[in-house]
């Protein structure tokens, strides 16, 4: 054992959304400090909507994350349609969720290759990458465009789309845009699988840990509704949520950290498909069998083949939803109602979890956001100490430093989400 | 000869704006075939403090050390554009701005608030350093960026179009939404430039390209009220992406390395 005193500063993780540093200090072969650091400054969201009509709420939330305003958006909306005991029709929750696959296929496909894959060709950047592998990276934009489009068809643009609103949408497109779309759609399917080919063929670290997996189930694959299930058995609805998820604020951060019962879990891609293989249609789950399918899976390497997987489920739940589209009545009369709702989905990074209490007059009156990126924050840092003895910290401080963050962006932080500050009582767990 | 070089910062935002580039897939390499890539950091390249001929800055200045930053930035810097609205007029999260003590906000709500570096107010980049210039939207465009950019280097000064939404409406053969349908639409008071996105989908505009030149606010909110919106609610219609009154003015604040008032 080499005794020597290292200490890693990276002062700001690139290709990360956000901002974001860690701090290692080792000490004679032993982590004596390691923190993940999100110095993302509060933007006070959930104290300035306060007051605001609740009709303003999904302009007002898609502005918390650039990547996944849709997210904000859905979880938003179910959770003041739940209040107001509306019942969407099959044709809302059909475009809710193909409009939410399109932010899947976009947000999924940017990370892969201008944010992860880089990291494994020892390259910077995605233009590094690109004079590489010019073809990984025209199909990577290729298939980012596909979940643009898709984004565009309902929300007019892909970043902070406007065709939401509580109790359904602003506008059914014709058919004729439908057509276009889908046949766009349907070149790019064959595209995310050969992503996903290749995705299954790449050599990753072998690094298995102890992680509960947390996400959503539903008949379908979960993404904009479902109950909340875990590895460890849990069963809630969304008012559940805070009876076992507590939040608790940590010095070195910006971003409060969720712990369930005390303990760190996984939100995002690999719980996802840990837990809801068995509703994967058909097709996939002959690819992933052929494949070798490494799922379930308890090593976070295997997150990148997660998103590949849901890019081409999200790809052909699209297809197979603008294959019947027709247009229809896009929103519904609903009855204000004062009182306390709560609603969730599947962000990209993981679930996101919204309560509000509103008014007889449809006023804020206090709102609470649990982004993904609080949730998994406990289990980064948990996994870099993990991920940082197994991998040998005997290794240069460069090599280091380039580990940690392929370790991090496994998680795809979307640190502009640490927008999560709320009164509470100081408390003292785990 | 050199090509010129480009920096891309963030600063308190969303990152919606930075996507204006993440998003033009290949139409991104090609720009930076002509353009150096200095500093990014969501792709990757990390290089603060190089100097640059054309930074874009996304976001707002809402701590103390991002008072230091903006001022650095500005002095690597040979043309400074402020990208998006957190950017040019402090965006969404000025909303504290209007609160009667922002300070409270963080001191009630935060279990320990030492830890926390925060201004009262959201800045927008001109109230601390000299803009060249402002692209106005919540979020800006790829077509944007590019045009701001490419003209700046063919040292073209590039055109500020103030000019209303409803211009940009009425040339896109939309029905208008405020008229035929009593939408409380915030068109006449708004800038053009996204596209006439939301009267396309038949709902009001919201106003997220901040303040057109020549608008009657005092007119648009008695017909929002006119409309049977309650006048609170008339007004808070003036106040969401860009809430700041005070720095909706591009020529108001812009001009000067000073500490804001």
């Amino acid at each position: 054992m080499t005794r020597r005193k290292i200490q890693i500063n990276v002062p700001s993780l690139a290709r990360v959304e956000g901002e974001g540093a860690l701090h290692l200090k080792i000490e004679q072969g032993r982590i004596e400090q390691l923190q993940f650091r999100i110095y993302e400054p509060p933007r006070f969201f959930e104290q300035f909507m306060q007051g605001r009509h609740y009709t303003e709420v999904p302009d007002i939330v898609a502005r918390i994350c650039g990547i996944c305003p849709v997210a904000y958006q859905v979880s938003a909306v179910n959770a003041l349609e739940s209040l107001f005991a509306l019942e969407t029709t099959p044709w809302i929750s059909n475009m809710r969720r193909l409009l939410y696959c399109g932010e899947w296929i976009q947000s999924h496909s940017l990370h892969i290759h201008l944010l992860a894959l880089p990291d494994y060709f020892a390259e910077e950047t995605v233009l590094g990458l690109a004079a590489k592998e010019p073809e990984l990276v025209r199909r990577g934009f290729a298939i980012q465009e596909a979940g643009n489009r898709l984004i565009r068809f309902l929300g007019g643009r892909s970043v902070h789309p406007v065709g939401i609103q509580v109790g359904g949408f602003h506008h059914a497109p014709a058919v004729s845009e439908a057509r276009s779309l889908l046949s766009f759609l349907e070149d790019t399917l064959p595209q995310a699988e050969a992503l996903l080919e290749y995705l299954a063929g790449m050599a990753l670290p072998e690094q298995n840990q102890a992680f509960t997996s947390v996400t959503l189930a539903h008949q379908e694959y979960p993404i904009e509704q479902g109950e909340l299930i875990s590895s460890t058995g849990l069963r809630l609805q969304p008012e559940q949520y805070e009876s076992h998820f507590k939040e608790l604020q940590s010095p070195h951060s910006t971003a409060l950290w969720s712990l369930l019962d005390g303990q760190d879990y996984l939100v995002g891609p690999l719980a996802r498909l840990n837990l809801n293989q068995a509703v994967l249609p058909a097709f996939l789950q002959r690819h992933l069998q052929r494949l070798g399918n490494p799922f379930p899976s308890q090593n976070m390497f295997h997150s990148m083949l997660a998103r590949g997987v849901e890019i081409c489920l999200a790809l052909y739940e699209a297809i197979t939803i603008l294959r019947e589209y027709q247009p229809d009545t896009p929103a519904l009369e609903l009855q204000v109602k004062a009182g306390v709702g709560c609603g969730w989905s599947e962000a990209p990074r993981g679930l996101l979890w919204h309560r509000y209490r509103v008014d007889s007059e449809g006023l804020i009156q206090e709102a609470k956001i649990v982004p993904p990126t609080s949730q998994n924050q406990a289990r980064i840092e948990q996994d870099l100490r993990h991920s940082l003895h197994q991998f040998g910290l005997d290794h240069s401080t460069e090599a280091l430093r380039l580990h940690s963050e392929k370790v991090i962006r496994n998680y795809d932080p979307c640190i502009s989400c640490a927008t999560h500050f709320l009164k509470m009582s100081v408390e003292r767990q785990g | 000869m050199a090509k010129p070089t480009l920096a891309v910062h963030k600063f308190s935002s969303c990152d919606g704006c930075q996507l204006a580039l993440l998003n033009m897939g290949p139409d991104l390499l090609a720009l930076a075939e002509q353009l150096e890539i200095k500093h990014f950091a969501e792709a990757g390249i990390v290089n603060e403090s190089a100097p640059v001929d054309i930074a874009l800055v996304e976001g707002s200045v809402v701590t103390a050390a991002d008072e230091t930053r903006i001022r650095e930035v500005r002095a690597n810097s040979r043309y400074l554009i402020s990208m998006g609205a957190c950017a040019t007029s402090g965006g969404i999260q000025a909303l504290k701005n209007l609160a009667e003590d922002p300070s409270a906000w963080v001191g009630q709500l935060y279990p320990q608030t030492e830890f926390i570096d925060s201004l009262d107010r959201s800045h927008a980049l001109k109230a601390y350093v000299r803009v060249d210039f402002e692209l106005w939207g919540c979020p800006v465009n790829s077509r944007q960026v590019v045009a701001a950019a490419g003209q700046l280097l063919q040292g073209v000064s590039p055109v500020d179009n103030r000019e209303k939404l409803c211009l940009e409406c009425k040339r896109a053969g939309q029905v208008c939404t405020l008229v035929t349908r009593g939408e409380p639409c915030m068109g006449p008071v708004t800038r053009a430039g996204c596209g006439a996105l939301c009267p396309a989908f038949g709902r009001a505009c919201y106003g997220c390209y901040g303040e057109a030149e020549l608008s009657n606010g005092d007119a648009l909110q008695r017909r929002l009220e006119g409309l049977g919106l309650a006048p609170e609610r008339a007004a808070a219609r003036f106040r969401l992406i860009h809430p700041d009154q005070q720095q909706q003015d591009p020529l108001q604040l812009s001009g000067g390395d000073h500490d804001p008032a």
